[in-house]
C-alpha cells in the first residue's frame, strides 16, 4: 500500500476507534488534537501487541480491562510539582492578595492528572495562611490518575526537582514540611488532603459543578482541538465568580478562542487571565 | 544498515523527490546552531514553504532562538504556539520543554508527552507528525547532534515520499545524529551546511503581488 493510502487508512481507523470508545464507554476523545493522540495510540499498539487500530478496537470493545489500560495512553500524565515556578510565583504575588479578601476560597484544578499541581497549590495556600478557608476541586477523566492523586504519593527520586521548583516559586517553607518519606516514596500530609475534593469530570462532556475563584488548567487544552478548547473555556468562564482568575499552561493562550473577549490579561507572561466584569 | 531499515533489495531509488515543498522541517542538537547560522540567512524572502525547526534546548530556560535568528532571516521568525495555522514563508522554532507537532490544518500543536531520547522537544515527534500531514510535499533536514533523535522521523518522511537531507557527518560537530539516519535509511543527500544553504536559496518563492 502506498504511504499516502496507509496514512488515510490510519486516520479512518483512529476515527472509528474514538467513535467506538465514545459509544461504548462514553469517553469523548473525538475532538482531541489528532496528531499527538496518534502518537500515543501508536505506543498503545506496541503495548497491546496489536498490528492495527482496528485490532485494538476489537479488543477495546470486548475487553473492558483493555479500555482501562488504554486510558493511560489516551490521557497524558506528565507533570511536576510547581512546574513553571514563575507561574506559581505570579499566583503568590499577584493573585493571592486578591483571593485573600474572600471569606472562603474555591479553586478548581481541571485535568489534575496524578495531583502534582493540586498539592502544589495546597502548599502555596498553606504558606499564605489561606488553606484553612480553601477548598480545591481536582478533576480528571482518568480514574486511575484520580486515585493516585488522592493518595498523594510520589516517587522519592522526583522530589529533588519538586524541591528546587518550589524554592524558585517563592516558597516560604521547606517542601519537606509537607511530606514524609518512606520506602523510596513520599506521602503528602493529610492536612493538605482535607482541603481537596477529587472528582471524575470531563471538559468534553460534563458541565459546571461549582462556583470558584481560581481555575488552574495547564497543558490540558493543548490536547484539544479548537472547538473543544472553546467548550472548556466556556465552562471555565461560567464556573468563575465575578472577576475570577484562570491560569493556563505557559504556551497556551486565549487568543484563538471565542472566549478571548471575556477575559482580561492579568499576568500575561504567565498566562493568568481574569474574568471581565459584567459578563 | 539498522534492523529497522527497509530491507527489500529491489527498487533502487530513482531520482529523489524534487518537490515542490509545503514545508521544510529541520532538527538538530549539539553543533546544530552553527549549521543553522549558515542555513537560516540563506532562506529566500517569500519562500513558498513553511520552515519548522526543533533544536534540543535546556528545558528550564526561555529560548533565545527567535531573538538570535530574527535579525538574520528574510522570513518572519516565530516561536511555535499551540493552534497556530502554519503559514508559508514563516519560520517556527519549537519552544523549550514541549513537543512540537504538525496537526491537520496544517496547524502547530504542542504536547508535554514523555521525552524521546531524553529530549523534549523531540525531532522524531515533529518529523513523524509532519510526514503524516504533508506526505510527499515535505523536506526533512537533520543536522549535527550527539544522539539518535530524528533518524526514525527522517525515515517516516522518506516513507511518505518526502525528501531527506542530513548534514554530512564530516562537517558536523557531533556526527552521531546524521550517522544514525544514514545507517537507517537511504538518505537522499548528505551535504555540508554551505551546500544545504545553497540548495535552500534556490527554492521557489511566492510572487510579489
Amino acid at each position: 500500500m502506498p504511504a499516502s493510502a496507509k496514512a488515510r487508512v490510519d486516520d479512518i481507523e483512529q476515527r472509528l476507534l474514538l467513535d467506538a470508545i465514545y459509544h461504548h464507554y462514553h469517553y469523548d476523545f473525538r475532538q482531541y488534537a489528532q496528531a499527538s493522540l496518534k502518537r500515543r495510540l501508536q505506543s498503545a499498539l506496541t503495548q497491546f501487541g496489536c498490528k492495527t487500530l482496528s485490532q485494538l478496537q476489537d479488543r477495546v470493545l470486548h475487553e473492558p480491562s483493555v479500555f482501562t489500560a488504554l486510558l493511560q495512553f489516551l490521557t497524558v500524565q506528565v507533570s511536576d510539582m510547581f512546574r513553571d515556578p514563575a507561574y506559581f510565583l505570579a499566583l503568590r504575588t499577584e493573585v493571592i492578595p486578591i483571593l485573600r479578601t474572600y471569606p472562603s476560597i474555591k479553586v478548581w484544578v481541571a485535568g489534575c492528572s496524578a495531583g502534582e499541581e493540586v498539592y502544589s497549590l495546597a502548599i502555596l495556600l498553606a504558606e499564605e495562611g489561606l488553606l484553612d478557608r480553601a477548598l480545591i476541586y481536582a478533576t480528571d477523566i482518568n480514574p486511575h490518575a484520580l486515585r493516585a492523586a488522592e493518595q498523594g504519593v510520589f516517587d522519592l527520586d522526583r522530589v529533588a526537582a519538586f524541591t528546587s521548583n518550589h524554592a524558585r516559586s517563592g516558597g516560604r517553607s521547606s517542601l519537606s514540611d509537607y511530606y514524609s518519606a518512606r520506602y523510596g516514596r513520599v506521602v503528602f500530609d493529610k492536612r493538605l488532603r482535607e482541603h481537596m475534593v477529587f472528582s471524575d469530570h470531563s471538559l468534553a462532556t460534563d458541565s459546571v459543578f461549582a462556583e470558584v475563584h481560581l481555575i488552574s488548567c495547564r497543558n490540558v487544552l493543548i490536547y484539544f482541538e479548537r472547538d473543544l478548547q472553546s467548550r472548556a473555556l466556556g465552562l471555565f468562564h461560567d464556573a468563575l465568580v465575578h472577576r475570577g482568575f484562570l491560569g493556563l499552561g505557559s504556551r497556551e493562550s486565549l487568543r484563538f478562542s471565542a472566549q478571548a473577549d471575556n477575559f482580561d490579561d492579568f499576568v500575561l507572561e504567565e498566562r493568568i487571565y481574569r474574568k471581565k466584569a459584567g459578563l | 544498515m539498522s534492523a529497522n531499515a527497509p530491507t527489500s533489495p529491489a527498487a533502487p531509488r530513482t531520482t529523489p523527490p524534487s518537490g515542490p515543498w509545503d514545508a521544510i522541517v529541520i532538527g538538530g542538537s549539539s553543533g546544530a546552531i552553527d549549521a543553522l547560522n549558515a542555513l537560516v540567512p540563506a532562506l529566500p524572502a517569500r519562500l513558498c514553504a513553511a520552515v519548522i525547526v526543533v533544536l534540543h534546548l535546556p528545558r528550564d530556560r526561555r529560548s533565545l532562538l527567535v531573538d538570535i535568528f530574527r535579525e538574520r532571516c528574510a522570513l518572519p521568525v516565530l516561536e511555535a504556539e499551540d493552534q497556530l495555522w502554519i503559514q508559508p514563508g514563516h519560520l517556527y522554532f519549537a519552544p523549550p520543554d514541549y513537543h512540537l507537532l504538525v496537526d491537520q490544518g496544517p496547524r502547530l500543536a504542542l504536547s508535554v508527552g514523555a521525552p524521546v531520547y531524553f529530549s523534549r522537544p523531540s525531532i522524531d515527534v515533529l518529523f513523524e507528525s509532519a510526514a503524516d500531514c504533508y506526505g510527499d510535499r515535505l523536506m526533512g533536514i537533520l543536522l549535527s547532534g550527539a544522539n539518535e533523535d530524528g533518524a526514525q522521523g527522517l525515515a517516516a518522511i522518506q516513507a511518505a515520499g518526502g525528501r531527506t537531507v542530513v548534514q554530512a557527518p564530516s562537517s558536523a560537530a557531533m556526527p552521531t545524529m546524521p550517522n544514525a539516519a544514514l545507517a537507517r535509511l537511504d538518505v537522499d543527500d548528505a551535504l555540508t551546511p554551505d551546500e544545504i544553504a545553497a540548495m535552500l536559496s534556490q527554492l521557489p518563492t511566492q510572487p510579489v503581488l
